[in-house]
């Protein structure tokens, strides 16, 4: 069986899965259930001068039968007091010594940040998140993502902090921003030891229509909320690898945003955590779904030949790269398998008003009806020449292998658009013809 | 008109193949995404042998079909052919709560056979490692699904166990007596070589009593589990009975276990008495391999047969005849049957059917097969262990929790105990009595509790929902009704 085990810029823990700062990880009775369903790390719920949060505070977005395909939230840090956080992070340290118990924190002043990192470390704690992120309430106060969308502010704090750094900083950066590699090399510069990423987006999810008040409701009114669950997983996976790839930010990353199973766990390693955090998941489904990320992602190493799950970090990272390094003269297009299409014609109306209408409705002939096709009914055919190779219609196909794309010799060595533009300066290459 | 082959090959395979195909992986990702994935399932509950459905089912829709398999067979060994065999409606899938939102049960029998094939032939490296040897040596009288289920926990615990099987394959009636549609003797033999991978002896030919003394057993081991199963179904006491084409149904079904499908032979017109499960296996393959009609003829009415809804429907579908409230009376033929004479019944004040003097006729037939239920084997128990108890029935007697019996060092389950119920009630029986043997024998309990058998009480009072779902789980019932002092 591969060896899970990481460490991230010295914090250890037995596999990669962390319960990522929110609900969670709120207490050390929830710490322990986690830790008992086999969880590797918890990050506690950010500690900060208790706060008072409102009822209600959670809205979600469902997609047809399908709940909980993105979370949004209008929560602030832990309610709970500084001194019972850090006592419970003792006990929860004492009981579980090989597992990762990071301190999250979030305060202002440069002494008040010192006090902080002395007591996190007193505790007990393996190491400390700085949240840079929250997007609603703690920004008001000049806290969380108001820190966090500013690369100088990030410096400046980031600086303090280390002046009192004994154990590893991690600086869990917002997405609320433009450009996410910039915080994070305003992290580097100030000497933190590591990333993590995403918090949560601003959202609405969801308007009540009669009332004609969004969810979270209440009293009246809401308010933005931060976004997450596996609608964000994209956009996380984005701001990842954006920053593995980054030469001037170069940190060990802890990745958060969307996971729920080993395979979205895989992913993030594989764009370069080394770490992943879970929270909407753990929401939805409690801590066990750990067992499944343990066992799959074990499985999926022995399979690959990887002796580690070291070997999987950042194996996808070099081959994402700017659009001006992919091959033009690479050429792919459709093919659908007869033998599976079920004849929704779901790839013809797809193609023919959402992209280059390079899909035809022909007799079935030869190809007969396949898995229950219609007698007589029109079924669609790839206009092999008007392909563009798009995957579009391989993606609304409903039937798994149906649609797949096919590699197809161009005969021309690859040439990149770099390339293309120094062939045509040189007059080596007349322009390449506008599509008709 | 006789019973003669009348089939071919190929007609044969494509009759008697899975009646429920093996799902394709988009098949079993649709369905798997269906379920709710729910917290302390009631579908677990309803699992004798305790398989943590909703863990199995979420490693599917990821993919994880190796994790998947290893969450089934680390709660059931048998779990490839329980996923085929188990009555799933008054089981798992009878209690899934999609059905209290008007939608259908997650398939998960299906779901689980996809996840064993999906291992098949490399189950035991997906397992555990034993824990280290106990020293204890163990003896298993049968090798049926009660047999393999012991010795399986019990080689997993660390002690050095022999199975004993009178039969020339091991399996019991996995391999020999189980619908052909459902479970091939293949994957039987399959799961066969997996108990065995675990480091399980296996003896087959060898019938204690018979071919071994039970005290040499009782000398050389450390504790003995009788998995011995049932016996030869039960007789008419008609006249006709001893011609030739007057057939067990267990026999019948044995040949097609045992010879090649297109060569069993069958009657042109085929009258099975009785209307258990067995019964409608019975009647469907008699169909199924070539008969013209096959008819099943029962004492009582259609609201009161023992066979499940659903076989039910599968015999209706497979074209058979049901003639209700006919008592046999005469097996008629000379040299060979011709027919079957009944009598009409009629319920008695007690329910009983009571047969209408006068209202005899025959029915013409060329084959009989007797499906009366199996009787217990009372006097092979009493041979071999004068001093087992045993109740009215002919059950063996044994603690519930651990399968001791009243003889020391000797411990049972399955049919044999439990009077013939279902497969992976055998199972969950012989892990439960290897967990009894292992506390008798090195003091330990084991973590991790077999679920009580839950299969419902027809008429109990719903628990929960307050919609009328088949399953019920009448312990937990009786406690929460015995709590609010109602019953
Ligand atoms: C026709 C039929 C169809 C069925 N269909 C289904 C179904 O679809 N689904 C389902 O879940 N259940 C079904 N069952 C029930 C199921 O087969 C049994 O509940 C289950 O096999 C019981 O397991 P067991 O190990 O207790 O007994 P068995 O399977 O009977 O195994 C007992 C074994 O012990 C051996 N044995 C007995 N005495 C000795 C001895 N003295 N020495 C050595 N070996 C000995 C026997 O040869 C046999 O192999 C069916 C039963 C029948 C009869
Ligand atoms: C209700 C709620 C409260 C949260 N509280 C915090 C917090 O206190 N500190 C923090 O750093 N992140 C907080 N987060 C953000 C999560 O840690 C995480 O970054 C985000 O939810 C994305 O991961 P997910 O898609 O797995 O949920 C919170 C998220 C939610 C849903
Ligand atoms: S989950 Fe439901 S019951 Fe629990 S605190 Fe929230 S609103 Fe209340
Ligand atoms: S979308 Fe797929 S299944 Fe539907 S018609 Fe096109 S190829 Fe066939
Ligand atoms: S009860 Fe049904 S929906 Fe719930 S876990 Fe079991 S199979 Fe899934």
């Amino acid at each position: 069986m591969a060896d899970l085990s990481i460490n991230l810029a010295g914090i250890r823990s037995p596999n990669p899965f962390w319960v990522a700062s929110a609900p969670p990880s709120n207490t050390a009775y929830q710490c322990h259930r986690a830790f008992e369903a086999g969880w590797g790390g918890v990050v506690w719920k950010t500690i900060g001068d208790p706060i008072v949060n409102v009822s209600s505070r959670y809205s979600s977005h469902n997609v047809g039968g399908m709940r909980m395909v993105g979370f949004n939230n209008i929560e602030l840090i832990s309610d709970r007091s500084i001194e019972v956080n850090f006592k419970e992070i003792k006990e929860c340290k004492e009981r579980w010594p090989d597992r990762a118990v990071i301190a999250s924190l979030m305060t202002d002043t440069r002494e008040n940040w010192h006090d902080m990192m002395k007591r996190a470390r007193d505790a007990g704690a393996d190491g400390v998140e700085l949240n840079f992120g929250c997007p609603h309430g703690m920004c008001e106060r000049g806290m969380g993502s108001a820190v966090g969308q500013n690369p100088d502010v990030i410096e400046t704090i980031v600086g303090w902090v280390m002046e009192a750094a004994e154990i590893p900083v991690i600086v869990k950066l917002t997405p609320n921003i433009t450009d996410i590699t910039q915080p994070a090399r305003a992290a580097k510069r100030a000497g933190a030891d590591a990333i993590s990423m995403i918090n949560t987006i601003n959202s609405v999810t969801q308007v009540d229509l009669d009332r004609l008040v969004p969810e979270p409701y209440v009293d009246g009114k809401s308010a933005h909320g931060g976004y997450c669950g596996p609608a964000v997983k994209p956009i996380a996976l984005n701001m990842v690898h954006s920053c593995a790839a980054d030469p001037d930010v170069q940190l060990p990353i802890s990745g958060i945003g969307g996971i729920g199973n080993w395979r979205d766990a895989a992913e993030f390693i594989a764009l370069g955590s080394t770490s992943v955090q879970v929270c909407t998941a753990i929401m939805h489904y409690g801590f066990r779904i750990v067992e499944d990320m343990i066992d799959g992602l074990s499985n999926y190493l022995d399979d690959k030949g990887m002796d580690s799950v070291n070997e999987l970090c950042g194996k996808a990272v070099k081959v994402v790269d700017r659009w001006e390094t992919l091959n033009l003269n690479y050429k792919r297009i459709a093919s659908i398998d007869y033998d599976k299409c079920i004849g929704c014609n779901l790839c013809y109306v797809a193609c023919e008003d959402g992209a280059h209408q390079a899909i035809a409705l022909t007799e079935a002939g030869e190809r007969g009806l396949g898995p229950g096709r219609l007698p007589g009914k029109p079924i669609p055919e790839i206009k092999d020449e008007e392909c563009v190779g798009c995957n579009l219609c391989s993606i609304v196909c409903p039937v798994d292998q149906c649609i797949t794309m096919v590699d197809v010799d161009t005969g021309k060595p690859p040439m990149t658009w770099k390339e293309y533009q120094e062939k045509l300066a040189s007059g080596e290459m007349k322009p390449i013809p506008a599509h008709p | 008109m006789t019973r003669q082959r009348r089939t071919d090959q190929e007609t044969a395979a494509r009759m008697m193949a899975d009646i429920e195909p093996a799902y394709t992986d988009q098949q079993a990702q649709v369905e798997a995404d269906r379920c709710l994935y729910c917290f302390d399932a009631p579908c677990i509950m309803a699992c004798p042998t305790g398989i943590d459905i909703p863990a199995f089912i979420k490693k599917i829709a990821v993919q994880n079909n190796r994790g998947a398999a290893r969450t089934i067979l680390s709660s059931n060994i048998l779990g490839a052919s329980c996923a085929r065999v188990c009555p799933t409606t008054v089981l798992c899938e009878g209690a899934c709560v999609l059905q209290d939102r008007d939608q259908k049960p997650i398939k998960i029998g299906r779901l689980q056979r996809y996840a064993t094939d999906a291992v098949a032939g490399k189950e035991a490296s997906l397992l555990e490692k034993p824990a280290a040897a106990t020293g204890k040596k163990v003896a298993v009288i049968g090798g049926g699904p009660a047999g393999l289920g012991c010795a399986a926990e019990m080689a997993r615990l660390g002690h050095a166990v022999t199975i004993f099987e009178r039969r020339p394959e091991a399996g019991g009636l996995n391999t020999y007596g189980i619908a052909y549609y459902k479970l091939t003797p293949e994957v039987s033999l399959d799961e066969v070589e997996v108990v065995k991978s675990l480091g399980v002896e296996i003896r087959c030919g060898v019938e204690v009593g018979v071919d071994l003394p039970m005290a040499d057993l009782q000398k050389d081991y450390d504790a003995v589990f009788l998995g011995v199963g049932l016996g030869h179904t039960y007789t008419l006491g008609i006249p006709g009975e001893d011609l030739p084409e007057v057939m067990e149904a267990l026999a019948f079904i044995e040949e097609i276990h045992t010879q090649p499908l297109h060569e069993v032979a069958v009657g042109e017109h085929v009258v099975v008495i009785g209307c258990g499960n067995t019964a409608i296996d019975a009647v469907t393959q008699a169909k199924r391999l070539g008969a013209t009609s096959a008819t099943i003829v029962y004492r009582r009415g259609e609201k009161d047969m023992p066979a499940y809804a659903y076989e039910y429907e599968i015999a209706k579908a497979d074209g058979c005849g049901f003639v209700f409230h006919a008592a046999p009376v005469e097996v008629l033929g000379e040299s060979s049957v011709t027919g079957l004479k009944v009598i009409r019944t009629e319920p008695d004040a007690e329910g009983r059917a009571r047969p209408v003097p006068g209202s005899e006729s025959v029915i013409p037939c060329d084959m009989v097969i007797k499906a009366l239920g199996q009787e217990k084997q009372v006097q092979m128990l009493q041979t071999l262990l004068p001093d087992l108890a045993l109740d009215a029935k002919g059950r063996v007697v044994r603690d519930e929790k651990t399968g001791q019996t009243s003889v020391p060092g000797v411990f049972a389950g399955g049919d044999a105990a439990n009077g013939g119920r279902e497969v992976v009630n055998a199972v969950a029986e012989g892990k439960k009595a290897a967990r009894g043997i292992h506390a008798a024998l090195c003091g330990d309990a084991v973590e991790g509790p077999v679920q009580h058998t839950r299969v419902g009480v027809p008429g109990s009072k719903p628990v929960g929902s307050g919609l009328d779902r088949p399953v019920r789980v009448p312990e937990a019932e009786a406690e929460y009704y015995a709590a609010k002092g109602e019953r």
